[in-house]
């Protein structure tokens, strides 16, 4: 089977799946993909089932030595010189450098046949909050591709990029929380994504939202996209790598065809948060 | 009980419900009842201190929680953690509740604790008394330590708590176990799941 030397990890590249749900009652968090939809599209694109193990990068990738053939699919953020959203044969020999992503954040890399890693909770994905799963890529690993099975699979849809991302979000479950004028901010002004923004969350800059309601919250459970409001009013929105449980309230939570658009935004990207009903 | 319990479900975007509760019980009664009405449907069924998160595949549907007052106590034996309090907050604890380090142990080994619900780590349990305790009400420390080892019992903000692993963390430390409270290898990866009832027991170190 191919295998891949990783000359240079890029500054963040980890290995990805569809997570681990189903364990966030005793504190582990779904991990995986922060931008699932850009996953799936690739693996589909190399004809692997949707959960296949593939690569997620941060702004730039990894530089890759090929020891042998492999079809492999980029997805999400584009990066100049690569053929994206498509099949590529790759020959034996090469060294495959992805560079910098022009917008967007996080690139997909699926080989046909999927990455082979070791599963913890049925999931290879690296969770960057609790360490479980593999190590980010380092340089030396040398990363086993499966065999790969040809075959056409229906593409998915690929989001569009764009310039200033407006995500949909629901109010609450804590919208009582907080001021009308803090709601009014919510959906009314822009914020900016701080440089504190990670696979956990990111912290947003923008209007102070203020609370009508001085108490603490008990702690209580949280999804991907929740907008949880620490004290000092800054919203933070999660991502794939969350907590489980939390004391912050959330004031309103990302629509879940909105979130892979979150995911994509990379310090310093504008964005708005537009009110919309389930 | 009375035979309606009061509940209110709060929208958590489209894929998920908050079921507020009176109390921990509740919500662990809740739990379960979800669980065998609904388990195909959700992805997650995670407890807070008075709320029970519902996580769906698709989208919602309507919750009925009828049937949840006759939902009876979990009669499953307390979970027995031998601690060895030898916690570098012990003595201080001891002179801010003004009594012995003795007395310490006693309170906290002679009361029976619940899993309230879990978060902060993989396995990590909060545990709230049956009793309300000077013991578990007192505050998280001004610093928090940046290390706190692996099997630290602590308390502090209502809750005592189980270090799975090393970490930060700015609870009281009263002692430790050399129980392993998470290893994602076993059948059960969490020793304590949300729910359980805990005891600890005194050892030497």
């Amino acid at each position: 089977m191919t295998r891949l030397e990783v000359v240079s990890p890029g500054p963040l590249t980890t290995l990805q799946d569809l997570g681990r749900p189903g364990h966030a009652h005793i504190g582990v968090p779904r991990s995986g993909a922060a931008d699932r939809p850009a996953l799936v599209l690739a693996n589909r694109l190399v004809g692997n089932d949707d959960g296949a193990v593939a690569l997620e990068t941060t702004l730039s990738g990894p530089r890759l030595r090929f020891d042998g053939p492999a079809v492999v699919a980029f997805t999400g953020a584009p990066v100049p010189g690569l053929a994206m959203n498509e099949p590529v044969e790759v020959a034996a020999g090469v060294e495959l450098a992805i560079g910098t992503a022009s917008h967007g954040l996080r690139t997909y890399v699926a080989f046909a046949g999927g990455i082979r890693a070791p599963l913890t909770l049925g999931s290879a994905a690296t969770d960057t909050l609790t360490g479980l799963g593999p190590t980010p890529l380092r340089a030396g690993d040398v990363l086993e591709l499966g065999r790969g099975a040809p075959r056409s699979r229906p593409p998915a849809v690929v989001n569009p990029p764009a310039r200033e991302t407006v995500l949909r979000v629901l109010l609450g479950p804590r919208a009582d929380w907080f001021t009308a004028q803090a709601l009014a901010r919510l959906t009314g002004e822009e914020f900016t994504v701080s440089h504190r923004a990670n696979r956990i969350g990111l912290r947003l800059d923008g209007p102070r939202l203020e609370r009508a309601l001085t108490g603490e919250l008990r702690s209580e459970g949280l999804v991907p996209g929740a907008i949880q409001v620490p004290p000092d009013g800054q919203p933070i929105l999660l991502l794939a790598d969350h907590p489980t449980t939390g004391g912050y309230p959330v004031v309103a939570v990302v629509h879940s065809q909105d979130i892979a658009l979150a995911a994509q935004l990379r310090p310093g990207a504008r964005l708005r948060l537009s009110a919309a009903s389930a | 009980m009375p035979d309606h319990v009061q509940q209110h479900t709060r929208p958590v975007g489209d894929r998920a419900l908050l079921i507020e509760l009176p109390d921990n019980r509740l919500v662990h009664a809740a739990a379960a009842l979800v669980r065998a009405r609904y388990g195909e449907a959700l992805a997650e069924v995670v407890p807070g201190h008075q709320t029970l998160l519902l996580v769906w595949h698709e989208r919602p549907v309507r919750v009925e929680l009828d049937g949840l007052e006759a939902a009876g106590h979990s009669a499953r034996a307390p979970v027995r953690i031998a601690v060895c309090y030898d916690g570098a907050d012990l003595e201080a604890v001891a002179s801010a509740l003004g009594v012995s380090a003795e007395a310490v142990v006693a309170q906290h080994a002679g009361a029976q604790y619940t899993v309230a619900f879990m978060g902060f780590a993989p396995g990590f349990p909060y545990l709230i008394c049956e009793r309300s305790s000077p013991l578990l009400e007192l505050p998280r420390r001004a610093t928090p330590r940046t290390r706190v080892p692996a099997g630290s019992v602590a308390v502090a903000a209502g809750y005592c708590g189980i270090y799975p692993q090393d970490s930060p963390g700015g609870w009281n430390l009263l002692g430790h176990t050399d129980l392993c409270l998470f290893d994602a290898r076993r059948e059960q990866p969490a020793l304590l799941e949300p729910g359980m009832s805990v005891r600890f027991s005194p050892v030497r170190a």
